[in-house]
């Protein structure tokens, strides 16, 4: 079974056509690398797929579920079994690190928040919190508040988060692009880790096109809204990847698709 | 710096020619001045009389008669409580009604020009109309003054507790949302922790506010010292009514001190 299946999705923001028809499938337990130049739609994709940005036409299918039609109720249960780590890494600056790790359960928790503040969380509850603290090397930090840690530590308490929350699926929108060259990389092993260990599924976003050929089962490319380049690493070379970044790459400029040596992937 | 090379531009002038909507407001404002300072009978002669008369208050003043202060102080206690039970209902409701009316927590675009209407309506009755509606509700007395307070708290913190959401960074919401979570559970997790250090603030403010007014509430028989004070002017007992004047000065300024003592420890 598919962990992720995108048929034919479009998205329009006002007049702004930012997804045009597009297609992809993510087996399960695979690393998947999405490039693309900024503006052609990548985040928009990362947000439509657990229903942050709804889709305007197409449909989505997480774990053979559509993400069509939903209850908030059955929107907030899908939406347990994907994990998102963001670019900003999104904490809540002015808790504890450990607080914002409980924060991850707060979808499995019936009394919500309640059951998901350090002062009233369970003791497995805070058990599982530490653990995953353990597990991204940041217990000792668990007291902190956030705005004290670095960016990469930042971004270790979000995928801890994404532990807390027993997620099957990861969708990283561009984990490391606010960090290090070095701390990056470390976010990267760290991330394909966790997941190898828990047989996870990852989209992830990258413009790193040596950590795309290193990290990635898979390597898509997208331009202007559609995807592009869909193979597997091994025969992706660096210069394919570079022609995603060349020519018009936006979705506010015309596709012309022609021009490019890369040509429209469909499943 | 000058420079011997002459200058192909002319240099731009150093103030600009008003626009005729800037002279037409200002004459506007001019003519309305004149004319309330006419209709008002503001005069110098006035002025001087008046500063006269002060003298005379002043000299009938002193020494500010002390044989009731244990009734005073009892008064200036019966003020603070109306305050302090006033402003924190106040603050408690403004809570709701400000989540109601920011634009990024309000369920529905009607029901945040709904509430905002209303508590734009708290806000611009005057504390001492509300005071009169509610003396002639529920008597003479302190309850009015408490009603006429959590009114005029209302008014005032919701509008600034509101906008203080809204300028709410979006991700961190996003990121509890992407877990699964709950609408209160996203307000109670990431909203409302960003926004409490200035929440804190508004309500001292609020504090503040609130016991000036109980002050004046007690003129129009809202209970408090506001009553000794208007029966002291009213019998020309201005020995009695400087020492209650004083009263009011020690505690409102100690109140101010205290107040921006907590602020700078929160903020």
């Amino acid at each position: 079974m598919n962990a992720i299946t995108i048929t034919e999705l479009h998205k329009y923001y006002a007049k702004l056509h930012v997804l045009r028809g597009l297609n992809l499938s993510v087996n399960q337990g695979e690393c998947v690398i999405l490039l693309g130049a900024n503006g052609c739609g990548k985040s928009t994709l990362m947000r439509c797929l657990n229903g942050l940005a709804p889709h305007d036409q197409g449909s989505i299918q997480i774990l053979g579920e559509p993400l069509t039609r939903l209850s908030p109720a059955q929107l907030r249960r899908l939406r347990q079994k994907i994990g998102v780590v963001f670019q900003q890494f999104n904490l809540v600056q002015n808790v504890s690190v450990f607080q914002n790790v409980l924060y991850g359960a707060l979808g499995q928790q019936r009394l919500g928040l309640l059951t998901s503040l350090s002062c009233f969380a369970t003791a497995e509850l805070r058990e599982r919190a530490m653990a995953a603290l353990e597990r991204v090397g940041l217990a000792h930090k668990a007291q902190a508040e956030c705005r004290a840690l670095s960016g990469g530590q930042q971004q270790r308490v979000a995928i801890a988060r994404t532990l807390m929350q027993d997620a099957e699926i990861i969708i990283a929108d561009e984990p490391v692009a606010s960090l290090d060259p070095k701390a990056g990389r470390e976010i990267m092993d760290l991330l394909l880790d966790v997941v190898t260990e828990r047989g996870m599924t990852v989209l992830c976003t990258l413009h790193q096109l040596e950590l795309a050929q290193q990290y990635g089962d898979r390597i898509v490319g997208m331009k202007a809204g559609k995807i592009v380049l869909d193979a597997p690493r091994q025969q992706v070379a660096l210069d394919d990847m570079q022609q995603l970044y060349q020519g018009e790459t936006r979705v506010d400029q015309p596709l012309l698709s022609a021009t490019s040596r890369l040509t429209p992937v469909t499943h | 710096m000058s420079t011997n090379r002459p200058l192909a531009t002319a240099l731009p002038p150093r103030f600009r020619r008003p626009s005729l909507f800037t002279c037409a407001i200002v004459l506007t404002f001019l003519v309305l001045f004149v004319q309330g300072a006419m209709a008002t009978n503001v005069t110098f002669e006035r002025l001087l009389r008046g500063i006269v008369n002060l003298g005379h208050f002043l000299g009938r003043a002193f020494p500010p008669d002390l044989s009731n202060l244990d009734v005073l102080a009892w008064s200036m206690f019966e003020t603070l409580n109306i305050a302090i039970v006033g402003v924190t209902i106040g603050i408690i409701l403004s809570l709701p009604f400000a989540l109601l009316s920011a634009r990024n927590t309000a369920p529905a675009p009607w029901v945040r020009t709904l509430t905002r209407f209303i508590v734009s309506t708290m806000r611009t009755i005057p504390d001492l109309i509300w005071a009169l509606i509610f003396v002639v509700a529920v008597g003479l007395g302190p309850m009015a003054g408490v009603l006429a307070i959590i009114m005029d708290t209302i008014g005032f913190a919701a509008r600034f507790f509101s906008e203080r959401i809204e300028e709410v960074h979006p991700g961190p919401s996003e990121a509890l949302s992407a877990t699964g979570a709950g609408k209160l559970s996203v307000i109670g997790g990431a909203i409302l922790p960003e926004t409490l250090a200035s929440m804190t603030a508004t309500s001292l403010y609020s504090v503040e506010k609130a016991l000036r007014s109980a002050v004046t509430l007690g003129l129009v028989g809202a209970g408090g010292i506001g009553v000794e004070l208007a029966a002291a002017m009213r019998l020309f007992n201005f020995d009695r009514a400087l020492t209650i004047i004083l009263l009011i000065l020690v505690v409102v300024i100690g109140f101010e001190q205290l107040s921006s003592q907590i602020r700078k420890r929160v903020i």
